[in-house]
């Protein structure tokens, strides 16, 4: 049973290549981490990418928050928009929704509107044969309108690309959950519903994953203070004040 | 149906003994739930109908700490979260804050964490073997495996000072040069270690009881694994031949040949075949990689203080449970904004369900041993 | 004397048994342990005493001081009185077997019958327990075990059945006559219901690979969940006691009981100097040992250990020198009984170890299907197998030999053709059709 799988040829490889050198478009294809890490050296993918970046100043990229630092070295990496043959197959397929694409570190980004994101995940899947949901979930910037940004990573087999999917979340908008198109959403929602608070419509069985059902609060936005939090409860439970 | 009630003052659920169903409290402290994994299995006589995994018991709240902690700070955390493999969580975080960073760890670094991970992954899929056989009813595989396992946290030890939590590496490269016999000690724990495969393969390989408990038990098709996230050996038993060493080649295992083994059937037999053919692979890519190691430094340019420019990268590793992501998103300032690490047995464990459907309480605690799951992971 | 023989002595005896069970069973624990060590590439206990050889001690004082714990919602009464009616039951079983010739508690016609009769109450005490603790492993573990000790003593009551044709008495001292009368053990003549009782004793005794109703990683601890201290103790000893019991009825019913291998040779008369060269060489090992012990009291155990081995060396060396027919030579017998009793005993116990050590546990169905679709069938045709070969040994005038043998090569004709049509009905998943979901 393992024998055989010796004389089958390690396909990936040669896949990854392909698919590296096939797809059109100036800017690498959108495959995170390089095919061969030949290509990883981290200049050569930055050299294009910076040049692109440089004409147009961020196009409203999701607000890196607070002022961006200039770091000193040479050549940092920096999101830069992307435009190749995917992004365009999402933007004909969901004109107004896909509001940016971005490349960043080489990894391909999209950025969509949050409540059309069953339809864009359901197309990934049967179209773009990102089968593989490989991480759901969110991150805070509290000072932002929309608060959430929810991201998806998905995985092709077939194509061996990565692609990450970011919806823009507000805190208290539903967001359609993608539990029908894969499964393990179920688990990745309910921790981003635990730790953000982030309420995903349709999903099965929403409730805490790795919090007690009583816990109060989301742990993981930016305005959590675990010392309140902990004071709350000595408070309720204990009777006394925590003094920390 | 049966009955429930709340012992007063517990909260301990238990039931009046009903005709049909019981529902069966497993864990969080049972002797085959691999820490605090607690299941809740709706039986029928012995037969599962239904179950529902309890988790969060060993929740830390890593990634929030990271929030907390500047990016060097950080590192030795992620080795708490599979404990029993720290090296490859280790490799995984600092590649991924690498590439954040644009910098590239030096060839002789990163042939040195590939030793080093590939040793892991033996040494994780040995410890897997020696509680899987136990789970199952063997009792002597278990210290044949600690036995071998010791080897490696030997050369772990000399290597870095840790047996377990080994925070062996640095961003941008190695904390420490290895150590003179490094090369030796890795030799000789080869040379024989096929031999010790082949030792645990007559105890257990054909043996009926064995064979009869593990085949055709919790069957994951290669379309359901794809579905439920599951990576790893659990995903190559069921046939996808998919690796990230192959598919996205990081440190150096682009330079080493191995082969990739899949199942056909994806049952909890064909992950112990898988497992067993993937430690020989292990094996040969650490053979291949002592023979040469090249000169050079061990550390890549990188800061004292680590300021990453603003962006976010994700980046995963094949750890030996399965695929081991790290999402990072900068800010520019010398703590993370944001780190979500990806456990793969968080996902791997969420396939259960489905696994043990229809199943023999005796077999759920087999489909668990087989997903090898680590509660500090699935938890974090 | 009339006193003395039919009451006194077996009072005598009853005691020896009952004082010395506890003990024996502790250090079978031991052994059990020390074998495991070794086969596991470790020590074993090796703190309290020399080589650990006070664990035992050790273990039984902490088990008696443990606190004696009752679940809330346990059957109190039940709850305390379901492990006595399994040691009781264990230990009554002992009282028809023969140690020897002579150290016999008492000879019933009905010897065997008695044994499987008594023995098989034990259960009793598993059942009420794992139902009186009110915990759903307990629960499991008790149905199982219920399940399993019907099963298994179908075929093991079949086994034996085999070899009391050949023996035609029920008497445990009458079988151990008839295979001395013979001169050939029945395991050469019945070796198939042998491996009948072999697998069915394990079985029964809840042994791994059948510790089913107590399989540590599945059901914690089967019906001993909610027990601890004392009362667990008893149920261990049960245990313990019970692998005696099958074990003495194999050594009884097809090892030739106390008789020496080759008991009817004269040629083989110099296996009698074995037992005491044995006892002398463990005496020598722990003179030897005892200067290397690190603790002086541990140096004086070990002393005091090769002091007692050279004593029962004396005891089963003296009747050999004793000048036939005085009452020390005529004890021969009783006392090169009881150790060849007992060495047998104890390699049945090591094959129960080594079993245990080396094989993964079966599922419950899987022990099922062995035995009600394997092991009782054999069992059935060893039987008929058996009675057609007496039958034409002793009606048709056959000798014996290829008379037997053809009844034993029909018997196995059949296990193969049972394993061979056994494979198919195997059915992983059981019962594919209802599916639900968990609610909360």
């Amino acid at each position: 049973m393992t024998n055989d799988s010796e004389e089958k040829q390690p396909p990936r490889p040669a896949e990854a290549e392909k698919s590296a050198g096939t797809p059109a478009a100036p800017s690498a294809s959108p495959f995170a981490p390089g095919g061969t890490p030949s290509s990883e050296a981290p200049a050569k993918p930055v050299a294009p990418s910076a040049a692109a970046a440089a004409i147009p100043p961020k196009p409203g990229a999701p607000a890196k928050p607070p002022g961006p630092p200039p770091p000193p070295k040479e050549a940092p990496p920096k999101p830069a928009p992307l435009d190749n043959d995917l992004v365009r197959r999402y933007k004909t397929r969901f004109s107004g929704a896909i509001q940016e694409a971005l490349l960043d570190r080489r990894q391909a980004i999209l950025v969509i509107a949050a409540d059309r994101l069953l339809e864009i995940a359901r197309y990934s899947r049967d179209e773009e044969d990102f089968n593989l949901l490989v991480d759901l979930t969110a991150v805070d910037w509290p000072k932002r309108e929309k608060r959430f940004d929810l991201v998806l990573n998905l995985y092709s087999f077939p194509k061996n690309e990565r692609l990450r999917i970011k919806a823009l979340v507000a805190e208290n908008e539903p967001v359609p959950s993608v539990e029908s198109v894969w499964p393990t959403a179920n688990w990745l929602e309910r921790e981003a519903f635990d730790m953000f608070g982030i309420v995903f419509e349709g999903h099965s069985n929403l409730k805490r994953l790795l919090l007690p059902e009583e816990w109060q609060g989301y742990p993981l936005r930016k305005d959590y203070d675990i010392l309140q939090q902990d004071e709350a409860w000595v408070r309720e439970n204990l009777g006394i004040d925590s003094g920390q | 149906m049966a009955e429930r009630y709340k012992t007063a003052g517990t909260n301990v659920e238990t039931t009046v003994l009903g005709a049909d169903e019981i529902i069966l409290n497993m864990g969080p402290q049972h002797p085959s739930t691999h820490g605090v994994l607690r299941v809740k299995l709706r039986l029928d006589g012995e037969k599962v109908v239904g179950s529902e995994c309890v988790i969060g018991y060993l929740h830390r709240g890593v990634e929030k700490i990271a929030e907390h902690r500047n990016y060097q700070q950080f590192a030795p955390y992620v080795d708490r979260m599979d404990y029993v493999a720290a090296v490859s969580n280790g490799l995984g975080y600092c590649e991924a804050v690498e590439k954040l960073l644009g910098v590239e760890a030096p060839p002789r670094a990163r042939v040195i964490r590939t030793i080093l991970t590939e040793l892991q992954r033996i040494a994780s899929h040995l410890f897997w073997l020696g509680t899987h056989a136990l789970d199952i009813g063997a009792l002597t595989p278990l210290f044949y495996c600690l036995r071998e396992r010791e080897e490696i946290l030997k050369i772990f030890e000399k290597y870095c000072g840790a047996r377990l939590t080994t925070h062996a590496f640095r961003i941008g490269g190695m904390q420490y040069e290895a150590y003179d016999e490094l090369e030796k000690d890795v030799e000789r724990f080869c040379k024989d270690f096929d031999k010790r495969v082949d030792e645990y393969e007559a105890l257990l390989t054909e043996n009926r009881i064995w064979v009869g408990r593990t085949k055709g038990i919790g069957v994951l098709t290669a379309d359901a694994a794809i579905a439920m996230g599951v990576t790893g050996p659990v995903l190559r038993a069921s046939g996808v031949q998919w690796d990230i060493r192959k598919a996205m080649p990081y440190a150096a295992y682009d330079q080493y040949e191995f082969s990739i083994p899949t199942g056909k059937s994806g049952d909890t037999y064909d992950r112990y075949l898988v497992r067993l053919e993937e430690m020989r692979q292990s094996r040969k890519i650490c053979l291949q990689a002592i023979e040469k190691i090249p000169a050079g430094p061990i550390l890549g340019k990188v800061g004292k203080v680590l300021k990453p420019p603003p962006g976010e990268i994700y980046h995963s590793i094949e750890g030996p449970k399965g695929e081991l992501g790290y999402y990072i998103v900068s800010d520019g300032t010398t703590q993370p904004y944001r780190v979500r690490i990806r456990p793969p047995s968080l996902m791997n464990l969420e396939a259960l369900d489905q696994m043990i459907r229809g199943h023999l309480v005796a077999d759920v605690v087999a489909v668990i041993g087989t997903l090898d799951i680590v509660l500090g992971e699935v938890d974090r | 004397m009339n006193v003395i023989m039919p009451y006194v002595l077996p009072v005598l005896f009853a005691l020896v048994i009952v004082a010395l069970l506890p003990l024996l069973a502790g250090y079978i624990v031991l052994v059990e342990r020390k074998v495991m060590a070794d086969m596991q590439v470790r020590l074993g206990p090796m703190r309290v005493g020399p080589h650990g050889l006070l664990q035992p001690i050790a273990d039984a004082v902490k088990l008696l001081l443990k606190e004696d714990i009752i679940p809330e919602n346990a059957d109190r009464l039940v709850f305390w009185g379901a492990p006595l009616i399994s040691v009781t039951a264990a230990m009554l079983a002992l009282a028809a077997l023969p140690i020897g010739p002579f150290f016999q508690i008492a000879d019933l016609n009905i010897g065997l019958l008695f044994i499987l009769g008594v023995s098989s109450l034990g259960i009793f005490g598993i059942v009420l327990g794992g139902w009186a603790s009110n915990s759903h492993y307990s629960l499991l573990g008790a149905l199982r075990s219920a399940a399993q000790l019907v099963s298994y003593e179908t075929s093991a009551g079949l086994a034996i059945v085999g070899a009391l044709l050949l023996a035609g008495t029920l008497s445990t001292r009458g079988i151990v006559q008839a295979q001395s009368a013979t001169g050939w053990w029945f395991i050469f003549v019945a070796p198939v219901g042998f491996f009948i009782y072999l697998v069915a004793s394990i079985a029964e005794t809840n042994r791994a690979p059948f510790d089913m109703p107590e399989a540590e990683s599945e059901l914690v601890a089967g019906y001993m969940t909610e027990y601890s201290g004392f009362r667990w103790a008893l149920y261990f000893l049960a245990e313990y006691t019970n692998m005696i019991v099958v074990a003495s009825i194999a050594t009884t019913l097809f090892l030739g009981g106390w008789l020496r291998p080759f008991a009817n040779t004269p040629l083989f008369n110099f296996l009698d100097y074995l037992p005491p060269l044995l006892m002398l060489g463990v005496a020598g090992y722990c003179f030897w040992r005892a200067p290397k012990q690190p603790v002086a009291v541990q140096k004086m155990f070990m002393v005091a250990v090769g002091l007692l081995c050279i004593a029962l060396t004396l005891a089963l060396a003296m009747p050999l020198a004793a000048p036939a027919g005085s009452l020390l030579a005529s004890s021969k017998a009783g006392i090169h009984g009881a150790f060849w009793f007992l060495f047998k005993v104890a390699a049945y116990i090591y094959v129960f170890m080594w079993l245990r050590f080396t094989f993964p546990r079966y599922r419950f169905d899987q022990l099922m299907r062995l035995g009600w679709q394997f092991l009782v069938p054999l069992s059935i045709v060893n039987v008929m197998g058996m009675g057609l070969g007496l039958a034409l040994h002793r009606q048709l005038n056959w000798p014996a030999a290829p008379a037997l043998i053809l009844g034993i090569v029909l018997t196995l004709a059949a296990g193969a053709y049972l394993l061979a049509t056994g494979e198919k009905h195997e059915h992983p998943r059981v019962g594919e059709e209802e599916e639900t979901s968990v609610d909360a």
